[in-house]
């Protein structure tokens, strides 16, 4: 909502100054977006001075000039004048400029073979004069020491931007601006002046507001004003429509547009004998169509409140008027329209049409119905006077009344509410100066809402009103409350946070990206679940929300390397979307880690990332944030894109279907349908959900301490086994023949080929033996050598090598 | 006796001289061995008269006692040499690098949410949270925005069917609907997540991050408010004092509705937060509607409170002088690594909420 303070000053007596209203406003909650001067097309001319002017090498009549701009260079100007001469004072037009006359925008040309940046300007092309035999010749003693400055001074004065709330028609006008700085002690609100305007005749076009099961139209006032002459706009007048940013039209048009920015109160011209016989205010049917005064070709749909007359649809009630029945200069005769539309029928109306006007921006916040007949006075009474011309009698149909809004006020419900008190003297006093009747009624207030604020509904809103115009400054500081009514955070929050460090501690750098993705790539990761697609997507390669987090990090994943990056670890924590209703949805970490490990060290040999740096990244992680890594079990079953012989899930019960984790190397086919240039690529993933929460705090789990100091023994075995057997199958194996004795077991060396027959490997294990009671002699070992290899033999089909 | 004394002087000087810690050992054994030379001369004592035996064996013992002496400082020296030696053969370059480094970072985002959490948490705040898909009545309706209200325009949402029933939460204030619906009064929630507009330039990104905030109880009041949100807003600037305004704004859920703007000023092309000429936008707030605590079977005579929204990018953007919000989201591995933060830096209140 823009305006200047001249024309607040229309409504408002005041004593304060221009900031000081600019703080009340945005005390009162006026948000100003600014404050300054309107951009004018004539900022760019300036005052420059010729300071060598050489004669065209083509042309004879032409001339070079070098011209002093007030900066440090000269700038050359091909000039046709004959008084452009060395030493003179001119006004310069640099390219991009408008000249006035002709309204063409200056670019920067070669004039015979010359450039010329910009154009020196007789007074007719700046509309000075009618002189155009040469440039404008300034006097020395005013502009000498003005080089480089505007030739124009600013005449227009400040604007006013305001940011106005959905909930705040009426500060859609001036006048309601005014009204809320007065009931904030900026000054007085004005008493409209009375309008001595004479009625002659009768407003005698038929206006009818059909009953319909939809009518968005409630009451249509209208007058008739014959013999009136368009034309432009007085300066006045047209200086308010330019301060809002507009161009001037004719004067009917911009007196219905100035009425509806000062009062907010939307009108709208037709001219009169273009209207076939009669007004009918109805619903739109299907098909209808009409062209607007955006020049534009709207074919309606059922139900929208359209203005016709016999011949068909004027316009659209509310929102835009139509070609066929527009004024122009040469009407003779105008019917006013004011009337009142419902705001849900403007908003759906205007949606489905995509218009947006400031009409009907006002009328889908909420017009105030009792204003029909005053806008129709002010309008008539400007265009009496600017246009001349004879106005009917206000005719006013209406289908509905007003219903007033009345609010029983208990003022202490505003102390509960703020904090603080207000006197109920002044309480009334703001109420009454933003336009409220106020009664006493016992303890209440019995509060007669003003038509034009449809935002007050209830007493809460009352609160709001008295404590913006009070000032939010009242409001105490209080001592923040630290009473706590549950933990910070639950298992799973916490769990968040430890993998979220954990796994960043492990090197990798966490991102975060969007959480849609494109549809192409996501389609690679999504395995069994729906696709998910936005209706409206930003671009059409985010198109879907994401099934897996791994589109996204792979897509970036593929942009680091390309910048040259090649050894990389990215992970994300977020969700993963499982179907598009709320909740279908799972927490998850991705994790990306590509290229080598050593690269380039002068003592470890470099080597190729691989699936057991992410398994220990994964475990590590896992046991970081509280799981047993007794507790975990290793599978082969992974998701499809995942290598298939070199992956792995995490499993906390055998028999669970889901994994709460997932590594290894990416599918090979992946890696070459996004076309990503790595010497490895592995990930791991581990989801959130599905890791089962521990009811035990930590203080639960730690169990008795206990520890053996008898001497332990390693014994190394090598066994031949099928290529397939699982080393952790038997390593179980090798535990369960003794839970009690062997105290670990591990892995160190597995083998295939020389001396290994086809489809069987070595593995070889060193397992600790230690008992709690006693020192085990040869013979105790003995037996547990043999129990070992008997059990690893009979359960595994597993051969000792010896 | 003087031949003892000669042969004694003799090994003494041969001792001198001997730098191999075996031959020392071989000069041990010639001495002390079973038949050694001063082994030997004890065993003479034997068939000497008393008297004479005394003194000898006197004599004996001092001269044993000086070469065993000598044997062992010399086996002493000669080992701390041959160590010394050692070791200087040993030296290496440590200048050399070390084996690599691999440092990992937390996102801005994460650890500003963390930061707050923790800020909030002193205050007896817990965190909630909800879905990233919505359904229309949590997202707008229950917070009082019907269809047809125009503030809806303010909110370009995405969504994910064609009867806009399914769409990507536009605020995270649903969650406190889901919040309240669930449980009982009194509510003290955090609620920091993942936001959506379908809004995409320089200063809007698609998805950006907000942190919700809801405080219901008998007697809460706009002054509670104000103390919260000064309190916050100190903590997490780190700054001892901050100027702060609250301006009347609307949002259809809260009634009063105030936004708050922080007093800054530029410095050396920095930000500078707390003093200065200007005023920043950085939430807004206000008492939640008796419409939502309706819509959430809370009773409004009884209870009462405020909600606040944070955006969570912007705070990090201001607090640690990060220029681009299109950057948060582009995962370039120079930007995270610049911007991100060590895992071990985790915000809390006894060890600082920030290093």
């Amino acid at each position: 909502m823009k305006f200047t303070v001249d024309w607040l000053k229309n409504h408002l007596d005041t004593k304060f100054n221009n900031n000081q209203i600019i703080d009340k406003l945005t005390n009162i909650g006026l948000e100003v977006e600014s404050f300054e001067n309107p951009v004018s097309e004539l900022d760019t001319f300036i005052v420059a001075k010729i300071i060598n002017a050489k004669t065209h090498p083509n042309a004879d009549r032409l001339k070079l000039c070098d011209v002093d701009i007030g900066s440090d260079k000269t700038i050359e100007v091909v000039c046709g004048a004959p008084n452009a001469k060395n030493g003179l004072l001119t006004v310069y037009a640099p390219p991009g400029s408008i000249i006035p006359k002709n309204q063409i925008k200056l670019s920067i040309s070669k004039i015979r073979g010359v450039t010329s940046y910009g154009m020196l300007c007789s007074e007719s092309e700046l509309l000075l004069s009618n002189e155009s035999d040469g440039i404008i010749e300034l006097k020395n003693n005013k502009y000498a020491n003005k080089i480089g400055e505007k030739y124009f001074k600013k005449t227009s004065e400040k604007v006013i931007d305001l940011s106005i709330t959905p909930n705040r028609p009426d500060c859609l006008g001036v006048r309601g601006i005014a009204r809320d700085l007065s009931a904030a002690g900026a000054g007085k609100l004005k008493i409209n002046k009375k309008s001595n305007l004479k009625y002659r005749g009768k407003q005698n076009i038929n206006v009818t507001i059909k009953k319909e099961k939809v009518q968005g139209c409630t009451t249509f006032g209208s007058c008739l004003i014959k013999g009136v002459t368009n034309k432009e706009s007085p300066k006045w007048l047209k200086d308010k429509i330019k301060s809002l940013g507009q161009k001037p039209i004719s004067a009917i048009v911009d007196i219905t547009n100035y009425v509806m920015f000062d009062l907010n109160r939307p009108l709208h011209a037709y001219d009169a004998d273009k209207i076939d016989n009669q007004i009918i205010v109805r619903s739109s049917s299907t098909g209808e169509s009409f062209e607007a005064l955006d020049n534009k070709k709207y074919i309606l749909e059922n139900d929208m409140c359209v203005i016709s007359d016999r011949s068909g649809v004027l316009g659209l009630g509310g929102i835009i008027g139509g070609t066929r029945s527009g004024t122009e200069y040469s009407t003779k005769n105008i019917l006013l329209e004011s009337a009142y539309f419902l705001p849900r029928s403007i908003r759906k109306t205007s949606k489905q049409l995509n218009i947006d006007t400031d009409a009907k921006f006002r009328f889908e916040r909420g017009i105030d119905p009792l204003s029909i007949k005053e806008g129709l006075i002010k309008a008539s009474d400007l265009i009496k006077k600017i246009c001349g011309g004879e106005t009917s009698n206000l005719d006013v149909k209406k289908i509905e009344n007003y219903k007033k809004t009345i609010i029983n006020f208990d003022p202490f419900l505003f102390e509960k509410t703020t904090g603080f008190n207000v006197e109920n003297k002044e309480l009334i006093k703001i109420l009454e100066k933003l336009g409220f009747k106020v009664s006493k009624n016992k303890k209440t207030l019995k509060l007669v809402v003003p038509s034009w604020r449809p935002d007050i509904t209830q007493s809460i809103d009352i609160v709001e009103e008295i404590v913006r115009i009070k000032g939010y400054e009242h409001i105490n500081t209080s001592e923040p409350i630290k009473t706590r009514l549950k933990p910070t955070l639950n298992y799973y929050q916490k769990l968040f946070h430890f993998l979220q460090r954990s796994v960043a501690s492990k090197g990798y750098l966490e991102t975060v990206t969007w959480s849609f993705t494109d549809s192409k790539i996501n389609q690679l990761f999504k395995e069994e679940d729906e696709e998910i697609p936005i209706i409206n997507p930003i671009s059409s390669d985010l198109n879907v929300l994401r099934n897996s987090i791994f589109p996204n990090l792979i897509f970036y994943l593929k942009k680091n390397l390309d910048r040259g990056f090649k050894d990389i670890s990215l992970f994300e924590i977020g969700p993963a979307f499982k179907g598009k209703n709320p909740g279908d949805q799972l927490t998850v970490i991705g994790a990306v880690r590509a290229g080598k490990v050593s690269r380039l060290s002068w003592n470890d040999k470099e080597r190729i990332v691989d699936t057991f740096d992410v398994k220990k990244d994964v475990i590590q992680s896992l046991c970081e944030a509280g799981i047993n890594k007794d507790d975990i079990i290793i599978d082969d079953r992974t998701p499809s894109y995942y290598h298939p012989g070199k992956s792995g899930g995490v499993y906390q019960n055998k028999n669970e279907k889901n994994a709460i984790a997932y590594f290894g190397e990416i599918h090979p086919n992946i890696i070459k349908k996004l076309d990503i240039n790595t010497e490895g690529l592995v990930i791991f993933e581990i989801c959130l959900d599905y890791i089962k929460e521990s009811k035990q705090k930590i203080k639960d789990l730690k169990s008795e301490y206990k520890f053996s100091d008898f001497q332990k023994s390693e014994r190394d075995f090598a066994f031949i086994i099928n290529k397939n057997f699982k080393s952790q199958e038997l390593v179980n194996i090798i535990k369960s023949s003794d839970n009690k004795l062997i105290k670990s077991v591990r892995v160190f060396d597995v083998f295939e080929g020389e001396n290994i027959p086809e489809g069987k490997k070595s593995i070889a294990v060193n397992v600790t033996i230690q008992s709690e009671e006693k020192t085990l002699n040869e013979n105790d070992l003995d037996n547990i050598n043999k129990l070992i290899i008997s059990s690893v033999e009979s359960k595994s089909g597993a051969k000792i090598r010896s | 006796m003087s031949d003892i004394i000669k042969i004694k002087d003799d090994y003494i000087d041969k001792l001198n001289t001997e730098n191999n810690v075996d031959k020392v050992n071989n000069i041990k054994s010639e001495l002390f061995g079973k038949s050694g030379i001063i082994s030997n001369e004890f065993k003479k004592l034997g068939s000497i008269s008393v008297e004479e035996r005394k003194k000898l064996a006197s004599d004996l013992n001092n001269i044993k006692d000086e070469l065993q002496n000598k044997i062992s400082i010399k086996i002493q020296e000669l080992e701390t040499k041959e160590i010394n030696l050692k070791l200087e053969r040993e030296k290496i370059d440590v200048t050399l690098p070390e084996r690599d480094i691999e440092i990992g970072k937390i996102h801005p985002v994460s650890q500003v949410i963390d930061e707050i959490s923790s800020i909030f948490s002193e205050i007896g705040f817990s965190v909630e949270e909800g879905p990233d898909v919505e359904n229309e009545y949590n997202n707008f309706t229950a917070l009082n925005t019907p269809d047809n209200h125009p503030a809806r325009d303010m909110h370009d949402t995405f969504y994910l069917d064609n009867n806009r029933e399914l769409l990507l939460r536009t605020h995270t204030s649903p969650v406190q609907v889901r919040t309240m619906l669930k449980g009982k009064p009194p509510f003290k929630i955090i609620a920091p997540g993942r936001t959506y507009r379908s809004d995409s330039d320089q200063t809007h990104a698609p998805m950006f991050h907000q942190v919700e905030g809801l405080h219901i109880d008998k007697n809460i009041n706009m002054g509670h408010l104000k103390g919260c949100l000064n309190y916050f807003i100190k903590e997490f600037f780190e700054v001892d004092k901050i100027k702060m305004r609250f301006r009347p704004s609307h949002f259809p859920f809260t009634e009063p509705s105030a936004e708050v703007d922080i007093r800054y000023e530029i410095k050396n092309g920095k930000i500078v937060i707390g003093e200065g000429d200007k005023w920043l936008e950085i939430l807004g707030c206000g008492m939640v509607h008796p419409n939502v605590l309706k819509n959430v079977k809370v009773n409004p005579s009884k209870y009462q409170g405020y909600a606040f929204g944070i955006g969570i990018d912007r705070l990090g953007m201001l607090k640690y002088g990060i220029n681009d919000l299109r950057a948060f989201f582009e995962t370039d591995y120079r930007w995270l690594s610049h911007f991100g933060f060590d895992p071990l830096d985790v915000p809390s209140n006894y060890r600082g909420l920030s290093r």
